[in-house]
């Protein structure tokens, strides 16, 4: 266990990407194989359940500490986490264990159904072998509460470090329902497998914000204007009759959305689609908080999909009949798109590709014009793409452009909360939200509005057992929950730590699908800034 | 009337006319330590060890009106006797016994049970009545042994050399400061000091205490000149402009408070190690069982928690208010 609590400490030492990697790499090169397979699972969100109640780790805890229950609980008040108060309360090791960090799994797994008094045994002894990080590490396990604040990608990267495989080919590897008590750390990772090559996807190319007057465009019939939806932005790979759905983060969710597994009964094969993934119903898309509940789940339920399905709204086509267009222009990609999306037979079973449908517009007035009912329908803007453009990678000015109805957002870190007044004064709905800046977090704004009662409550729920520390009525909580602020303007305010001054911010959407680490930067908002300085009033 | 009461001025010995740290301006004052919420400017006289007569001077001004006394030495105010013993807490340190009127009380300013080599060693005083610290007064701080601390900077501090890193660590101009100078690996590198620990350094070296030399950060110094080597700055350092002129560093906290997870991650310091100038929960126990005392006043931090505590284990236990802020993480210093 020594071995996953040092790599666990120094992952929690650091908010920097790289040297998460780099811990990460260097424990994956000394830990025992089984080991890695689980610290794997760990940081996917495989954990195992919980399999003793707090309730009785609280009692036992107090028991071994020699203390009231009154003071066992003030002090878990105060500290905030149980797993770490416990670690802090309980007396140090009177014996050494030599067990790794799967030997502890499995022994925690096995408590199920054991009874109360043979648990309390197990958990004692435990508590007595281990020290203070390994101790607060095995709490975490056996109450299911196992989090860190590591992505998918840090340990793809850490894993293709290990082993020289290319990033996503490793992502691909650990998405499925692979379980650590059945799958080997070399059939999983180490072990050539064809289906690498099968799931490769295309980096994805990205529109700037457009930082020109409209005009300046050229001729509106040079560009393919689209609404831009509201979704997440996927790509769907389908080879050898296998498909796979990559979404924007170069994460590997096909599991996540079992709908696309009917494009294998499409005639052609070998493509891939770029588009948005789109909550849609009745010939209508949802909205983006429908598509949260799918976002979050790792398993979906027959309940779900009925309720929330999903398709994938096209834009663009990267490869076609296995060759990668990413060449063509526009104009060719999006008639062999047209094509594919048209072999569907919507009669015999729903394949869920749609058509992303252009715009027609004889000038830039009237797009101006849509622009400003888009804003009044609650959507989010319009793409602009020339008709000439090659499909490229990455962020690229010239050529893509997106004209949003919001002119700005960020995601950011909740880091305080204070409750709210009247109806809501028992839900924590008045929050202050911060960036990266480096490896220090600074805030930038409060929000007020925006989030679904029930989300408040859930909100309120993370706070209450979140708080870190608390002045008067503010609640300082763990930096964990990203959400998406939009906001009408910034300036620069020399009032504010930040330098920033937003104007009407909000809460966009909350963010389940991204880790802190994930979240914006101080940078990004100052660019938000520069961009504007730099762009003729409108 | 008791002999030591609480009155809007501080802890007050009216037999005597004489307080104890006091809080607002008063004649006679006398001051366990140098920290500058137990000695507080505008008194009259101030009576305090000999060690301490230069730091408080050096905070203070030099004018100020002040005495130095010897530890375990004695003095009579109108029929009562006040005497130092040494408290472990900062150089100079000190715990205030007063007897008179048949009552021994003892005030034990800050205090810690471990020796850290430059505080003196902390000594339980008999007593009836002890006013005691409880800043960390709860069971989930429980302190590592000293040389295993230091052992974790050390061994920080070579890994940041080998990296080429600047390596800086937080701690109170005053105490802490001189502790991690007293017992880190000068072998690693060299020693840098921010100004005010500088001259805190000067005006302890002056009273004839020795503390290894340092260096001093020059206005004209390149951030490459501090690669490999260690400086030493207070808290109020942290996320300031004078910090940005170091680049590629590693920071680290020295305090309690890095006990606890939430407070070592939302400091931003790359590193936090568990050192403190005041008893974990096991110092603060054992300590007042050797003081023999009844009546326990605790002050600073948890006392509510920890006075009912006491209250369980068979003491007359009742928090002190007072107005010493106690071990803060936030910038001013204790
Ligand atoms: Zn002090
Ligand atoms: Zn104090």
């Amino acid at each position: 266990m020594r071995l996953f609590a040092d790599l666990f400490l120094e992952l929690d030492q650091t908010t920097k990407t790289n040297e998460k990697v780099a811990a990460l790499s260097e424990y994956f090169k000394n830990a025992p194989d089984q080991d890695k397979l689980w610290t794997i699972a760990l940081f996917s969100h495989r954990r195992p359940k919980r399999t003793v109640t707090t309730k009785f780790l609280r009692q036992w805890a107090a028991e071994v500490a020699n203390i009231e229950p009154w003071l066992f609980e003030d002090s878990y008040h105060i500290v905030g986490d149980l797993a770490e108060t416990i670690s802090l309360i309980t007396p140090k090791k009177t014996k050494s264990s030599s067990l790794s960090l799967s030997d502890w799994i499995i022994a925690i797994k096995n408590q199920v159904g054991h009874s109360e008094a043979q648990k309390k045994e197990f958990v004692i002894d435990a508590w007595s072998s281990l020290d203070q990080e390994e101790t607060f590490l095995f709490n975490k396990l056996i109450t299911g509460g196992f989090r860190v604040g590591v992505s998918q990608k840090t340990i793809v990267k850490a894993l293709s470090k290990l082993t020289g495989k290319e990033e996503n080919r490793i992502a691909h590897r650990l998405m499925g329902s692979w379980s650590p008590e059945t799958e080997s750390f070399k059939h999983l990772i180490v072990d050539d497998n064809p289906k690498d090559d099968l799931s490769r996807p295309y980096p994805f190319y990205l529109a700037y914000a457009i930082d020109k007057e409209i005009e300046e465009l050229g001729a509106v019939k040079d560009w393919q204007i689209e609404q831009k939806w509201d979704g997440i932005r996927g790509q769907i790979i389908k080879r050898n009759n296998e498909i796979f759905v990559w979404s924007r983060g170069e994460e590997l969710v096909t599991d996540k959305y079992p709908e696309f597994e009917n494009l294998k009964l499409l005639p052609l094969d070998n493509f891939v689609i770029d588009g948005e993934i789109l909550p849609f119903k009745n010939g209508k898309p949802l909205s983006f908080n429908d598509l949260q509940k799918r976002i979050g789940r790792k398993n979906v339920s027959k309940k779900l999909l009925l309720e929330i399905p999903v398709i994938l709204m096209c834009y663009d086509l990267l490869e076609y009949d296995g060759k990668d267009i990413r060449e063509l222009n526009l104009v060719d990609r999006r008639k062999h798109l047209t094509e594919i999306i048209m072999t569907k037979n919507e009669v015999i079973i729903d394949i869920p590709l749609h058509l992303s449908q252009e715009l027609v517009f004889q000038n830039w007035a009237q797009v101006t014009n849509a622009r400003e009912k888009a804003k009044r329908d609650g959507i989010e803007g319009l793409m602009l793409k020339s008709r000439m453009s090659t499909y490229k990678s990455g962020r690229k000015k010239g050529e893509w452009w997106k004209w949003k109805v919001e002119p700005f957002t960020i995601d950011a870190i909740l880091i305080y909360a204070m409750r709210g007044h009247g109806r809501r004064a028992n839900l924590f709905t008045d929050f202050t939200f911060a960036v990266h800046d480096g490896d220090k977090l600074v805030t930038f704004t409060k929000a007020y509005s925006g989030l679904t009662d029930a989300e408040f409550l859930e909100v309120t729920k993370f706070v209450k057992k979140n708080t870190i520390e608390k002045h008067g009525p503010v609640r300082m909580v763990k930096p964990e929950l990203v959400f998406e602020v939009a906001f009408d303007d910034i300036n620069p305010s020399k009032r504010h730590k930040c330098g920033l001054a937003l104007r009407f911010p909000r809460m966009k959407r909350w963010r389940k699908d991204k880790e802190a680490e994930e979240a914006g930067t101080l940078f990004e908002l100052k660019s938000l800034l520069e961009q504007k300085q730099s762009r003729p009033l409108d | 009337m008791a002999l030591i009461e609480l009155n809007k001025n501080g802890i007050y010995c009216a037999e005597a006319d004489v307080y104890i740290d006091p809080w607002r301006s008063v004649d006679k004052a006398l001051i366990t330590h140098g920290h500058s919420d137990h000695s507080r400017p505008g008194h009259k006289s101030y009576l305090c060890t000999h060690a301490s007569v230069p730091i408080i001077k050096h905070r203070l001004g030099s004018k100020i009106n002040i005495a130095g006394i010897g530890y375990g030495e004695s003095i009579m105010v109108n029929g009562v006797k006040f005497s130092f013993h040494p408290a472990g807490h900062i150089i100079g340190s000190a715990q205030i016994r007063a007897e008179g009127k048949g009552e021994v009380w003892v005030i034990s300013g800050d205090y810690k049970t471990e020796n850290d080599g430059i505080s003196g060693c902390f000594e339980p005083v008999n007593c009836t009545h002890f006013i005691t610290e409880s800043t960390f007064g709860l069971p989930v701080y429980k302190w590592k042994k000293q040389s295993k601390v230091f052992d974790e900077i050390n061994n920080w501090w070579s890994l940041n050399k080998s990296l080429g890193k600047t390596t800086i660590i937080t701690a109170y101009s005053l105490g802490k400061a001189q502790r991690i100078l007293h017992n880190i690996d000068s072998e690693i590198g060299k020693i840098f000091c921010h100004g005010a620990i500088a001259k805190m350094n000067n005006a302890i070296r002056n009273s004839g205490i020795p503390l290894k030399d340092t260096l001093l950060i020059e206005k004209e110094s390149k951030p490459q000149d501090f690669a490999g080597h260690l400086i030493i700055a207070p808290p109020s350092a942290l996320g300031s402009s004078w910090m940005k002129r170091f680049k590629n560093v590693s920071v680290g906290i020295a305090s309690g408070w890095m006990m606890l997870r939430g407070a070592r991650r939302r400091r931003g310091a790359d590193r936090g190690f568990v050192l403190s100038d005041h008893c974990d929960w096991d110092g603060l126990n054992e300590s007042i069982k050797a003081t023999g005392a009844e009546n326990i006043y605790p002050t600073h931090g948890y006392t509510q928690i920890y006075s009912r505590w006491l209250r369980e284990q068979g003491y007359n236990a009742q928090p002190l208010e007072t107005e010493f802020e106690g071990e803060s993480l936030e910038k001013k210093e204790e």
